[in-house]
Order: structure tokens, then C-alpha cells, then sequence
């Protein structure tokens, strides 16, 4: 067991060295092989208006004319120890983490980040508990009376969930629940408000985008559900069961649901850690302050750190939630631990 | 969807001991598996439903500015007349929809939407069906790749497959699609942005059929073909392209078919987030988007959403039919 686990340290070590190359990749190399000159680049760090000496100057400090293999060392280091950017108009500091330094708002961009991350989170939480209730539910209930109207019933609403795209139907969900009709009873987009200052009030600003949201997932998680159970409700060891006379509950939670969780727990973790690193559409439908809001309005302003911060950020969370489903693998399934 | 899957014609030809005993020859004649499949895809009425809306819209986009001729208007037309200039919305109620506008008229500017949602499929269709055919050509590369060879090959892809699974696709996309310059690769305006978005979707999602392949391959490479195949002195080479690419065709097919929906999605997402093809080029995201400004004109994020809904279901609901065609065992 502690030989599985400090593997899967070591994979998660390595994993998020592979992100940082990547995301030093998108954000120093591309633009590079693009074809945009070191003053091109640092010229986006030091905002439009400056001038050509400045951007210049401001590449030279920057270090956009040094071999890459400095330049990734350099950003490494800052994301680990901190870093200091020298560009000209002062000494700009950031401290560790450095995730990213705005040179338009002038504010190193983790503080931002821990500000977003419990709206993403919030979102995300919701959801996933509506998800998984619903998927998991109707899923397991369409394979036991597969064939059923009910079963094709569920399967098709399924189909029609996972084909519609959800920055429409948050925009249908504002547009019927939330502006101006006699009927509207939610929130409208745009507003938040933290679980400790009011539960109430917060569950009712997020009840259209956590529903929205799990609908997504909850289609997808209903055919996988299905699929797996129409698997292992076939297995020998069912037949066994109800042999031995297990009730039938016992014999569909217990011994059939319980095989056919193991993919569903893979698919959530990886589903969960991606979502916290930015619910990028739900946020931006419902113009929720969260990370995935965040960088999409760094992007539209050009402030390319806020992005690569917030690029960080959900690498890292893909990687805890990779690192937790293997330990709850080895936990479920001692054939894990041992192989 | 769970139409049973029979022995394909059983009403309409003979029954088999009259075939075994001669009474009708021309049954006996053996069909090919792709005969076998068609047969079966053929009675699938929902899979020809989505196979239908597919070529019509395929027309649509290929068509375009014949359709738009006769039914709408250039689709970067302005029609300030029709709109109401203190309120930017449409001056005739249900947002101006009547036979001249079929769609009626987007709020601010009055461009025919109709138009827009036309020239919009073609955007959407040609990333989506590129970006499937690049992600198709480097899965199943590499997956064959892996599955073939194995040992540390395999192990250095799968584990590439793992990553790139793992990361926040969207994230790195809008970063990806954001950093880029306006000209870049002697490219530049909508065709830079569809190479590039050919590119990232392309990029991030051969994983998916990469996967299958291998996992195909690897049971492939097993079998009593490849082993005599071996024996008769048979090279890597030929091996993989005469004995195991056309067994692998079906499900390079299958899945192929059911990653364009997605990369439809992934498309019109990153148009939705304003890091896709730049407007004033119709994008039925680029359209969302600025629907969700004037959320008093529904319509306005009707039809291009709608417009979404249909394709994607359509590909979907035909790329399961082709499943259920091909390899009845997945149901």
C-alpha cells in the first residue's frame, strides 16, 4: 500500500511538471513560433500604449530574449519561490506562489485566484451532489427496466442533455425562470453570495446554475450508469447472489451498483477536479465571479498572466483529484494496491 | 434506440430450410460485413432520421449563399430600419420574424439572423469534420502504434493519452486560441482562426480514438491472422496496413462519427467565449454570445441555439445507430 501510494505520488509530481511545460508552452512558446518578437511579447505585458523603446527595454528585463530553457527555469522558479519582475517603470514583486503577475492591474494574480475559488467551488459542489443523485438514479432505474417507456424515455431526454450546448440552455433557464415574467422565481445571473453570509441566499443565487450544470452531467452520467449496470446485473456472481436468497434491493445495490460505480468514480473525479479549475461556460452564462469567468474575462482584456494563473490552478486541481480517485481505488479494489 | 438486433430480413426471404434446400439460390449468396451493417442501419429509423438531417445540413452549408439569396439577406447586412434606436430591439413584435426575415432581425445592427444561423453551419461543420479528421489520423497513428509494438512505446503513449485526457481542455484552449496573434503562420482573419481551431480541438481530442484503437489493436495483434500472417513472412508494414487498419475501420468510424458532436460543442463554445472565429463572421456561439446581451429578443438565442441542438443530436443519434449497425456485441 505505501509502495502504491508514493507511486502515485511520484506520477502526480511528474504530472505537474508536464502542465507547467505546457502551460509554459501556450503562453511563451507558441506565441513565439507564431511568430511575435520578444518586444511584440512583452509589449502585451506592459499594456498597449507603451511606447516601442519601452516594450524594448521591457523584453530585455523580462528576459524574452534569453534561450528558452532559461526562460522556463526562470518561470518555474517563480511559481515555486516567487519572483520579481523588473520591467522598467519599478520592481514589481510577487510573492510565492507566483501563479502569474498582472502587469494591467498591477496585483500578483493568486490572491485573485483564492478570492474565485470558493464560487467555482460552490458551483461545482452543488452540482455534482444533483448529478450524482439524478445520473446515478435514473441510470441505474432505465437498465433494471431496460426497454421500458420509461428507460427510453429517460434515454432520450439523456441524448437531448448531452447534445445541448449549456451556455444555451443557461441562457433559456434565465430566459423562463429568471427575467422578467409573472413566473420568474430565481436569480438572475451575476450575483453570489458566500455560504457563510447567508446559506439561503446563497443556494438561491446558484439553484439555476447548479440544476443547468447537472442536467449536462447528469446525462451523461445516466448512460454510463445504464451501461455499466446492464453489465453487471448479467454477471454470474448476481445469479449467485439472488441464489442464495438476497433480497432484490440488496442484490441491485449492493452487488450489482457497486460494480458498475467503479468507471463512475474514475469518470467524477476527473470530472469534479477539472470543474473546480473553472466552470468556464456555466460561470460565463451566468456571470458568476468564479475562476472560469475570471480568465475568460482576462482573455478578452488581454492580461495573459490572469490566464496562465488560472491555467495553473485547474491543472493543479485535475491532478489532486486524479491523485484522490487512485488512492479510493486502491481503498475500493484491493487488487489495485497490490498488482 | 434498443431496437432488437435479428438476423437482418427475415420476413420477406424464404425460410432457411427452404434455402437449404435449394428453392431459392440467390438467398444463399454471402454478404459482406459493410452489406451486413448497411442492412441493419437501414432499419434503424431513428440512426437514418439523424443521417438525413446530417446531408441537409451539409447542403445548407455547402449551399449557403445560394440559400441566402433567395430567402434571406447577406448576412452582414445592416437593417437599422427595422430596429427600434433607443432600445436597440427589433421594432415589429416576435423580433421581426415574417417572410422576408425567417428568422427575424438581431437586435442593435438588424442583420437577417436567418442568414447567420445559414453561414453558420458552414464555420461549425468544416472545424468540427477537419478537427475530427486530424484528431482520427494521429489516434489512430499513435494508437496503432502502441497496441502494435507495445513495451516502452506503448507505455510512452498511453501515458501521453492519461495527460492529455486529464488537462482542462477548455482552459488551455481559450488560453491557446487567446495568445495567438492576428497574423501568424502567413495566415490571417478566418482562416488563421479555423486553422487554429482545427488545431487545438484536433490536438486535444485524438486521445478519445487513440484509446479504442489500442485497445483494439492489442486484441487484433493476437489473433490467428496476424500470427499467420507472421508465418508467411509478413512485415510490420504490411501487417499493420493489410491486416489490422481494415479491421479496424469500423470503430475508427464509429467513433470518429460520434466525436464530431463533440467537437461541434468544443467549436462553438470557444466561438461562445469569443476566442473562436472573430465576428462580424456568423459563429452560431459567436451568435450566443450576443444573444445573452438582449435577453428581451428570446428568439435572438433561439435559432442559433437551436441550430446547435439539432446538428449535434442529429450526429449523435446517427453515430449510435452506426454503433448498433457494426458491433451489435456494445449493446
Amino acid at each position: 500500500m505505501v509502495t502504491y501510494i508514493i507511486r502515485r505520488l511520484i506520477g502526480a509530481v511528474i504530472m505537474l511538471l508536464i502542465v507547467s511545460m505546457a502551460t509554459f508552452a501556450i503562453f511563451f512558446l507558441v506565441p513565439q513560433i507564431a511568430g511575435a518578437t520578444p518586444e511584440g511579447m512583452a509589449s502585451r505585458y506592459v499594456g498597449r500604449t507603451a511606447s516601442a523603446e519601452t516594450a524594448k527595454l521591457a523584453a530585455e528585463r523580462l528576459g524574452f530574449n534569453d534561450p528558452l530553457i532559461v526562460q522556463y527555469g526562470r518561470f518555474v522558479k517563480g511559481v515555486v519561490a516567487g519572483a520579481e519582475y523588473d520591467y522598467g517603470p519599478g520592481v514589481e514583486k510577487c510573492p510565492a506562489p507566483c501563479l502569474g503577475y498582472s502587469f494591467i492591474t498591477r496585483q500578483p494574480v493568486f490572491p485573485d485566484l483564492m478570492n474565485r475559488l470558493p464560487v467555482t467551488f460552490s458551483l461545482a459542489i452543488g452540482a455534482a451532489v444533483i448529478w450524482l443523485l439524478a445520473g446515478v438514479g435514473i441510470g441505474v432505474l432505465s437498465a433494471l427496466r431496460r426497454g421500458s417507456f420509461f428507460d427510453r424515455a429517460a434515454m432520450t431526454v439523456a441524448l437531448a442533455g448531452v447534445s445541448l450546448p449549456i451556455f444555451f440552455t443557461g441562457l433559456v433557464s434565465l430566459l423562463v425562470f429568471a427575467y422578467g415574467n409573472p413566473f420568474s422565481w430565481a436569480a438572475q445571473g451575476g450575483h453570489y453570495t458566500t455560504f457563510l453570509d447567508s446559506p439561503v441566499q446563497w443556494a438561491y443565487n446558484l439553484i439555476l446554475p447548479w440544476v443547468t450544470l447537472a442536467f449536462l452531467f447528469a446525462a451523461t452520467y445516466a448512460r454510463l450508469t445504464r451501461a455499466g449496470m446492464l453489465e453487471t446485473m448479467n454477471e454470474d456472481y448476481i445469479r449467485t447472489a439472488r441464489a442464495k436468497g438476497l433480497g432484490e434491493r440488496k442484490v441491485i445495490v449492493k452487488h450489482g451498483l457497486r460494480g458498475a460505480l467503479t468507471p463512475i468514480i474514475t469518470v467524477f473525479g476527473l470530472d469534479f477536479g477539472l470543474l473546480i479549475g473553472g466552470a468556464v461556460l456555466t460561470e460565463s452564462a451566468y456571470s458568476l465571479p468564479g475562476l472560469g469567468k475570471y480568465a475568460v474575462d482576462a482573455i478578452t482584456n488581454q492580461d495573459l498572466p490572469k490566464v496562465m494563473g488560472v491555467t495553473l490552478l485547474a491543472a493543479v486541481f485535475v491532478v489532486i483529484a486524479n491523485l484522490i480517485v487512485d488512492l479510493l481505488y486502491a481503498v475500493v479494489d484491493p487488487r489495485v494496491r497490490l498488482a | 434506440m434498443t431496437a432488437p438486433l435479428d438476423v437482418p430480413g427475415s420476413a420477406t426471404e424464404p425460410a432457411p430450410e427452404a434455402v437449404l434446400a435449394g428453392a431459392d439460390r440467390k438467398a444463399i449468396q454471402g454478404r459482406s460485413l459493410g452489406q451486413i451493417a448497411w442492412m441493419r442501419l437501414k432499419r434503424d429509423k431513428v440512426a437514418m432520421a439523424g443521417a438525413v438531417v446530417i446531408v441537409v445540413l451539409i447542403i445548407v452549408a455547402v449551399f449557403a449563399p445560394l440559400i441566402v439569396n433567395l430567402f434571406g439577406h447577406p448576412p452582414l447586412e445592416f437593417h437599422r430600419e427595422k430596429i427600434d434606436q433607443s432600445t436597440l430591439v427589433p421594432k415589429e413584435p416576435f423580433g421581426g420574424i415574417s417572410w422576408d426575415f425567417l428568422f427575424g432581425v438581431e437586435p442593435q445592427w438588424g442583420r437577417d439572423i436567418f442568414s447567420r444561423v445559414v453561414y453558420g453551419a458552414r464555420i461549425s461543420l468544416l472545424i468540427a469534420f477537419l478537427a475530427t479528421l486530424l484528431s482520427t489520423v494521429i489516434g489512430t497513428t499513435l494508437g496503432v502504434i502502441a497496441g502494435y509494438f507495445g513495451g516502452f512505446v506503448d507505455t510512452l503513449i498511453s501515458r501521453a493519452m492519461d495527460v492529455f485526457l486529464a488537462f482542462p481542455l477548455l482552459v488551455f484552449a481559450i488560453a491557446l486560441a487567446g495568445v495567438v496573434p492576428d497574423q501568424a503562420f502567413g495566415l490571417s482573419g478566418d482562416t488563421l482562426r479555423v486553422a487554429l481551431l482545427v488545431f487545438i480541438i484536433g490536438f486535444f481530442s485524438w486521445p478519445y480514438i487513440g484509446r479504442i484503437v489500442r485497445g483494439q489493436t492489442l486484441s487484433l495483434r493476437e489473433r490467428e491472422f496476424v500470427d499467420a500472417a507472421k508465418s508467411l513472412g509478413a512485415r510490420s508494414p504490411y501487417i499493420i496496413f493489410r491486416e489490422l487498419l481494415p479491421n479496424l475501420v469500423a470503430p475508427i468510424l464509429i467513433y470518429a462519427t460520434l466525436l464530431i458532436p463533440t467537437n461541434i460543442l468544443f467549436e462553438a463554445a470557444l466561438s461562445f467565449l469569443g476566442v473562436g472565429v472573430r465576428p462580424p463572421t456568423p459563429t452560431w456561439g459567436g451568435m450566443l454570445a450576443e444573444a445573452a446581451r438582449y435577453y428581451t429578443v428570446p428568439h435572438f438565442a433561439l435559432f442559433p441555439g437551436l441550430a446547435i441542438f439539432i446538428t449535434v443530436l442529429a450526429f449523435n443519434l446517427f453515430g449510435d445507430g452506426l454503433r448498433d449497425a457494426l458491433d451489435p456485441r456494445g449493446r
